[in-house]
């Protein structure tokens, strides 16, 4: 009976965090268009529900009501499972993301191991998406597709060090309470700058989209996809995004922790803070990109490869003689 | 590389512009309507939904001269014609097929006794393709629906023709 109990809070607990980031999820689709859409002079949704906050359910149901095309010669099993790896691995990242210093899922102590280990293994989706797919436009856009997120991935793994170095601790807790002085965006502001932009990059944004450039790859490895499927893909790619924006508010905008510990701001509950912060980041994703062209290819791989990994390279060098000399390293 | 190209790509200096433009772009006015519930101002000469206009005693203008049944490019308007009890000569049929039709405006140019004209109406589409065969009640309905936009619209354009 007692397992029974512990099993139901456990489910119930899972769900106060899954149902929350899918609404989120939702309504950052609409805040997407929406921002594209101002920036751009335009309207964007705003006829289904307030503000046409409701119009990515309504796309959603829309989905759900689409037939689902399997290629003849695709790899079916594969190309089932293609989404629902995609979706599921960005879903499962959330449970180690602090809310606060008491609301977090599972509070392991390799917390940024397991996101980094997650958003990694995303690349699986898209590249199972794309060779299972059996046709040649979504098996270039999941070559660069692979490409591009590990190559990203290298630079977004050695700025997680420079944080480590400062934090001493693994634990996302500890990275964001390491953050109680100092927001680490103002030592690091370089590593922040690279980190968003690898976010851009990991996260098949603008002015990275390459894997799904309409001009040339028609929709990259979504090509073959239809209904349900490819609403799992899309909805997968947000919740990676909106992942993304998450990571980077806990390693440099001090997640759940408020500006100053002051009145008016210290009584707002600690998750509000990081829903501000993460959306805030999300804004700036969506400004984006409205407003950049897109990179060309071997333009990203030199961007990745020769600046931003020998950068943040040598950042690291710096933070660590920093701390060294000062003897600010953690755990002295 | 110049220096100061090289300093402005560190300092992403023409990327912040953008941005910062783009922020300030956010809270202008918008350039699109909403269109439903808004509607932009349509011209006098729009080239619309067709309509057969009647005499203001109600008796309709067409002559049956077939004109507009000559010149029409995409051969969508089919008339019939016979001798009425006073002599006149009036059409028994005139269907316009709104699918075939290319509202080119030909035969409103046409028409000797502005019968046959094109309103400033653009939202008539229908569920099915059979409704959008106009027969000679729906043109002239349309003609009664939209008389008073009709005949300003030609009196506006008069001056041109």
């Amino acid at each position: 009976m007692a397992e029974l109990l512990i099993f139901f809070e456990q489910i119930y607990r899972i769900l106060f965090l899954l149902i929350p980031v899918l609404v989120s999820v939702a309504m950052i689709v609409w805040l997407d268009r929406r921002v594209w859409a101002f920036v751009q002079k335009r309207r964007g949704p705003n006829v289904v529900g307030p503000f046409g906050l409701f119009q990515t359910l309504a796309d959603a149901l829309k989905y759900i009501f689409k037939e689902i095309i399997i290629p003849a010669s695709s790899n079916k099993v594969i190309f089932i499972l293609a989404p629902i790896v995609t979706m599921t691995l960005a879903l499962i990242a959330w449970a180690v993301i602090p809310f606060s210093e008491t609301f977090v899922l599972a509070d392991i102590n390799v917390g940024i191991l397991y996101l980094f280990a997650v958003s990694s293994l995303g690349v699986y989706g898209i590249i199972m998406g794309g060779w299972a797919s059996n046709s040649k436009y979504p098996f270039l856009g999941a070559i660069r597709s692979a490409a591009q997120m590990v190559s990203y991935e290298v630079s977004i793994g050695v700025i997680i060090i420079n944080v480590l170095l400062c934090v001493g601790s693994l634990n996302l807790s500890d990275i964001v309470l390491a953050q109680k002085d100092l927001w680490f965006v103002i030592p690091l502001f370089p590593m922040f700058i690279i980190f968003f932009i690898s976010a851009l990059a990991e996260t098949n944004r603008p002015p990275f989209d390459l894997p799904e450039a309409e001009a040339e790859l028609v929709a990259g490895y979504q090509t073959e996809y239809s209904g349900m499927m490819y609403a799992m893909f899309w909805l997968g790619e947000y919740a990676n995004i909106l992942l993304m924006c998450a990571m980077g508010s806990i390693l440099f905008l001090g997640g759940w922790l408020s500006p100053i510990d002051l009145f008016p701001f210290n009584i707002i509950p600690a998750p509000i803070w990081l829903i501000l912060k993460i959306l805030f980041l999300f804004i700036l994703f969506a400004l984006i990109k409205a407003i950049v062209p897109r990179y060309r290819y071997d333009q990203l791989m030199k961007l990745g490869w020769k600046i931003f990994l020998p950068f943040s390279l040598i950042y690291v060098v710096l933070t660590a003689s920093f701390l060294m000399y000062f003897d600010l390293l953690p755990g002295n | 590389m110049s220096l100061i190209r090289f300093f402005k790509t560190i300092f992403m200096i023409d990327f912040l512009t953008g941005l910062i433009m783009a922020i300030k772009e956010i809270f202008k006015p918008k350039k699109t309507i909403n269109y439903p519930f808004e509607k932009g101002s349509i011209s006098p000469r729009a080239r619309g939904e067709h309509a057969l206009r009647r005499y203001p005693n109600g008796e309709e203008r067409c002559i049956a001269c077939k004109l507009c049944e000559a010149v029409c490019p995409a051969q969508a308007i089919t008339i019939e014609s016979s001798e009425r009890e006073d002599g006149s000569r009036k059409t028994t049929r005139y269907d316009i097929d709104m699918l075939k039709c290319i509202y080119c405006g030909l035969c409103e140019q046409s028409c000797p006794v502005d019968a046959i004209v094109q309103g400033p109406n653009f939202e008539f589409a229908t569920e099915t393709r059979e409704e959008l065969y106009y027969n000679k009640e729906k043109l002239l309905e349309n003609g009664d629906r939209w008389e008073n936009i009709l005949a300003a619209n030609i009196n506006a354009d008069s001056s041109h023709r």
